[in-house]
This record gives structure tokens, C-alpha cells and sequence, in this order.
């Protein structure tokens, strides 16, 4: 069946969490935190330094100057152009994943400044579907590149996402040269754009626009992979390295600038961004 | 060729009444292959109805038919003098994806097509049209090849999708497509693409990023596999063909939404019933398809393909 191999942009949800197990408890060593306490240290566990996901305003929050966000689109949200139908509708999905996130879409974006330099920032939000680009975030995220080129400041875009999203069907993957065409915008300025990869940067989003920053920074541990570890075990059989589609196996392969701490990352935005001014 | 010949007659006119139905067809005109096609276009202003999943997973079954026409069936039938240009340059050559340039219509032309082998020795040696970086990497700078010396660029698209391995990853695989597409966005010259069987995901835009983009008949153009889509969204990959149904990756919806910009027809019964017919058909369209394109200017074509793939999607505000 090597013909009907499956290597698609995928979307999965989060990873299921074992039963019983908090969301607050370090997957690495299994400390355990209250709120306040992974607040203080970035959401990175003190005692291993595993870097927990981040939601996309709590994201903000971490990068931007205090105050100084300015969300624009808040209002733009996905249609459901197929009338997707799986187990359950697409419409469902998006209204509940609306409720549990309090997010329009799986992507944020605006105006802010991070350590005192104006850009464009914008964040994606994996507990939004996985983070997967349809319609609405592929739309979010080229605005983004326009305002930033308009104005003539950088974009930094933090992604985490598992890939287009397979309700928008053929729309999702026209998500890829959309968001593309907007990067382009970008560099044609020029217009510095800078991508913080986060766990997890996979499929359809590292194949756009994710992969074409000026400059490529990574979350240590974060996979980054255009298909990740388990369809490529089951479709090739291939024994994969410990740290197959990792940040640190992509920066020994080129693929990315920098693997930045998340304690180090605001100070290092803020060096790359003056030095693109 | 393998056919499902006591179906005859009646299958042939269900495919017709198909293709009447999709709606829109801008190629169809001037088209004049066949007799059969004449008949066709007196059908086109039928108002499109859905294809029903059958349909839909017919197109799936032929867009994968062992017998379809790959690429260089279609390049020895529709280019004269194709020279075949090998290697990234840096690399490896990948079989998977094979480029040069010919004449076609008289003029200098470059081509980039997915390649998937006939036989089990020539479908391993093909990887069965799964690209490594590699053959995006050979794709691009022969695109960069035909841009520096005005030769149009055609590209037929026909993958499961970009292989999904180890080396692959390794190689970057993600950067190499986004990349691609990239470089597709600024070329000045005309590019015009046609996904000719399998249009599988990232592997299949890569190389799609064009001027016109055309589908055969029975091509599928889609996100995911239905396989994988069932997989994941059914948990039970032999829910394929539901997943198919409503994913929607037939021809006909592809031009609905907006996402191609023509389909090309094909023989009855499909491309592999015969060759000769589904060449001739598509060596016309994208001819249709170069002329119009050709009349821009080059920074007219690079603003006007980057504003149609921006406009892509549909999202409520």
C-alpha cells in the first residue's frame, strides 16, 4: 500500500494528557506547580527546565511591553465552507474550541512593542484545534504581514500548530501559498520577520510561512518536523534518532538560527529587532 | 489498459453527464480534440449539480489508477526535444521529480512534473512520486533557469504528498516546499500547472503555485489523503471514502471554491482508456492557458498571482 502512504499535512488535537494527570505537572520530572508558580517562571519548570505549551495571550503577555498590545481582526472567524462533517461538525468543533480557548481563531495578532521596539506581533494558540491554519488564521496572519509592511516595522510570529486544518479541506492547504505570498510582501519591503518556533511547528505552518523568517529562532525540546514521528515510523519503519524533528537535531541540520530558553527569548526579540531598525 | 468494460456504454454517459456538470469550464472552449468534446460544450451550461460521494471516490480511484498517464507519458506525447536536466546541484537527483526543457507550441518551455513508476522497480526507484527536499530543491533552480531566459514554465503535479522520512526531515523537508513556493510567487515568467492525478498536500503545492492552475478531469487536489483525513478524524483509516465525501478533493469543487482555475477533460473512462486523447486534451488546455497568461507583463503576472492566492479562503468577519 506504499502508494497510499499517507504523509499529508496533519492535524492532531493536544496530546492526550495520561488519565488523572494535571496539566501543571511537568511531563519531564513530575513536579508540580500552581498557576502562579509556572506564571513566575515563564512556564518553564524550575526544577528540569521543560518548557510547558503557552497559551497565545499568556504568550503576549511574556513578550510584549506591558500594555502595549493592540489585537486587531478579533472578530474575523472561521466559515465552515465544506459543511465539514466528521463525527461531529465542523462548526461544533470550532464553537466549543471558541468556548474552552476564548480565542476567535488559533491565531492572534497586532501591534505591540517588544522591549521598547515596534513590530507586529503575532502568536498562534495550539489548544485552538491543535493550532491548525484554516482559513481564518491563514487570513489573520497575511494582515499581519500588511500591516507590517505598510508600516514599516517587523513581524515576530510565535507559531505552535499541528498543520492546515482538514475541515477547510483544499482551502486549508491553499492556507500555505497565501501566507507565503504575505511573507513575500514582507521581504520585498523589506520588512524583518522574525519566527519563534514553538512546540509543536509542524506540517502545513513549517511548510509556509513559519520556515521563512529572516531570522528562525526554537524553543528548546520543540518538535519541529514537516511530518512527525509517528506517521513516519508507521509509513517508513525507519528507526528514528532520540531527538528525531527536535529543535537541537534542526539546528545541527541548519534549519534554524538559534534555540533561544524562553527566560532568554524577550531580551534576544529585542536585540534582533534593533539591529533590523 | 484495464477498463471495466461491461460497464460501457452506460458508465461512459454517467462520466459525460459528469463532466457536463462541472460548472464553469473556462478550457472547454476552443477545445476541439474530439468529436466527443464538441457534444460537450453544447452540456456545460447545465447548471452543476454536487457530485455524490460515489463520484467523488471515483475520481479518488482514478486519479490512482495503475494505468494513468504519469508525467513523462504526457512529455514525450506533448513537448518535442525535452531534454531532461538532472540534480540539485548540491545533492542527490531525485527520480521522484523530473524537469527539463523542450519545445511545446514552437517555443522554448521549462517543465517540472512529479514522476511515479509503472512497475514495482521503477515505482521504488521513483519513491512512488514522493519528492525529497531534493527534488524541490532540482524543481527550483530549474525554474530559476527558465526565468532568467524567458521560457514559460509548466509544472504537472502528481504525488501522495512529500515523503515523510527521516532524511527527509533531516534535509528540511518543510523549509524546501515553503521555499518553493516562494520562488514560484516571484518568477517573471508565465507558469501554468496542472495537477494530472494525485494532488497530495504540501508535496503537490510545492510545485502548484502558478499563473493558471488547471486539474484533469479525475485529478484530486486535497490537504490530506482521505486515508489520513479518516484516520484521524474517524479514527478507522477504511472510513476513507466518507472522509473523501467530505473533504471534497474532485475537480469540480476544487474550481468552486476558487482554488483552480480551469479542468481539463479527459477521454471516457478516464486518462489510462487513452493516452493519446487525454495528452492531446491537456497539451491544449495549457496551451489556452499559456496564451492568456502570456499577454501580462511580467510584473503584471508576479502581482497578479500573489493577489490570487492572497484571496484564497473563506473566513467570516
Amino acid at each position: 500500500m506504499a502508494s497510499r502512504i499517507d504523509v499529508s499535512i496533519e492535524h492532531r488535537g493536544p496530546e492526550p494528557e495520561p488519565a488523572g494527570k494535571h496539566p501543571n505537572t511537568c511531563p519531564s520530572c513530575h513536579s508540580h506547580y500552581r498557576d502562579e508558580e509556572l506564571d513566575e517562571s515563564l512556564w518553564v519548570c524550575p526544577q528540569c527546565g521543560h518548557h510547558f505549551s503557552v497559551r497565545a495571550r499568556r504568550r503576549v503577555d511574556q513578550l510584549a511591553d506591558r500594555g502595549t498590545f493592540e489585537e486587531q481582526d478579533k472578530d474575523l472567524r472561521s466559515a465552515d465552507p465544506l459543511s465539514f462533517f466528521d463525527l461531529r461538525a465542523y462548526s461544533e468543533r470550532i464553537a466549543e474550541a471558541e468556548m474552552a480557548t476564548g480565542l476567535g481563531d488559533a491565531l492572534i495578532a497586532g501591534a505591540a512593542s517588544i522591549e521598547r521596539r515596534p513590530c507586529e506581533l503575532a502568536v498562534m494558540d495550539f489548544a485552538f484545534m491543535g493550532g491548525s491554519m484554516g482559513s481564518a488564521v491563514g487570513e489573520k496572519f497575511a494582515r499581519a504581514c500588511e500591516r507590517a509592511a505598510e508600516k514599516g516595522v517587523p513581524l515576530v510570529c510565535v507559531t505552535a500548530s499541528g498543520g492546515a486544518r482538514m475541515q477547510e479541506g483544499i482551502l486549508s492547504l491553499m492556507q500555505l501559498p497565501k501566507t507565503v505570498a504575505a511573507v513575500d510582501l514582507l521581504h520585498q519591503k523589506p520588512a524583518a520577520f522574525v519566527s519563534v518556533m514553538t512546540h509543536p511547528t509542524t506540517a502545513g505552518v513549517l511548510a509556509s510561512f513559519a520556515s521563512l523568517g529572516d531570522v528562525i529562532v526554537a524553543e528548546p525540546g520543540a518538535l519541529l518536523a514537516f511530518t512527525g514521528p509517528r506517521v513516519v515510523q508507521q509509513t517508513t519503519r525507519e528507526k528514528l534518532p532520540d531527538d528525531f524533528g527536535l529543535a537541537e537535531s534542526n539546528a545541527r541540520f541548519g534549519h534554524v538560527d538559534a534555540i533561544v530558553p524562553r527566560p532568554e527569548l524577550r531580551p534576544y526579540l529585542g536585540r534582533v529587532l534593533a539591529l533590523f531598525e | 489498459m484495464a477498463t471495466e468494460s461491461s460497464e460501457g456504454t452506460a458508465e461512459q454517459l454517467r462520466l459525460r453527464e459528469r463532466l457536463a456538470r462541472l460548472r464553469d469550464l473556462p478550457l472547454l472552449r476552443g477545445v476541439g480534440v474530439s468529436g466527443e468534446l464538441a457534444r460537450l460544450q453544447h452540456q456545460i451550461d447545465r447548471i452543476a449539480e454536487e457530485p455524490s460521494a460515489d463520484e467523488v471516490w471515483r475520481a479518488v480511484e482514478l486519479a490512482r489508477h495503475q494505468d494513468r498517464p504519469y508525467t513523462l507519458d504526457y512529455v514525450e506525447r506533448i513537448f518535442d526535444d525535452f531534454i531532461e536536466l538532472h540534480g540539485d546541484r548540491s545533492f542527490a537527483d531525485d527520480a521522484a521529480l523530473v524537469s527539463g526543457i523542450g519545445r511545446f507550441n514552437g517555443q522554448t518551455i521549462a517543465l517540472v512534473g512529479h514522476q511515479k513508476g509503472r512497475d514495482i522497480r521503477e515505482r521504488t526507484h521513483r519513491n512512488f512520486g514522493m519528492t525529497y527536499p531534493e527534488g524541490y530543491r532540482k524543481a527550483m533552480r530549474v525554474m530559476e533557469l527558465a526565468d532568467r531566459h524567458r521560457f514559460p514554465v509548466i509544472t504537472l503535479v502528481d504525488t501522495p504528498g512529500a515523503y515523510p522520512g527521516v532524511v527527509a526531515e533531516q534535509h528540511g523537508q518543510g523549509g524546501w516546499i515553503a521555499r518553493s513556493q516562494l520562488l514560484m510567487l516571484r518568477l517573471g515568467v508565465p507558469t501554468v500547472s496542472c495537477i494530472i492525478g494525485e494532488g497530495g498536500s504540501g508535496g503537490a503545492v510545492a510545485i502548484a503555485v502558478a499563473d493558471r492552475v488547471l486539474m484533469q478531469e479525475n485529478a484530486i487536489y486535497s490537504v490530506i489523503s482521505p486515508e489520513g483525513c479518516a484516520a484521524i478524524l474517524w479514527r478507522d483509516a477504511g472510513e476513507a471514502k466518507k472522509a473523501a465525501a467530505a473533504f471534497k478533493p474532485d475537480a469540480a469543487h476544487c474550481l468552486e471554491l476558487g482554488v483552480i482555475d480551469g479542468v481539463v477533460p479527459e477521454p471516457p473512462g478516464g486518462a489510462h482508456e487513452n493516452p493519446d486523447v487525454a495528452a492531446a486534451l491537456l497539451g491544449e488546455s495549457l496551451g489556452i492557458a499559456l496564451d492568456e497568461v502570456k499577454k501580462r507583463d511580467p510584473a503584471a503576472r508576479r502581482r497578479e498571482r500573489s493577489e490570487k492566492f492572497r484571496r484564497m479562503g473563506i473566513f467570516l468577519e
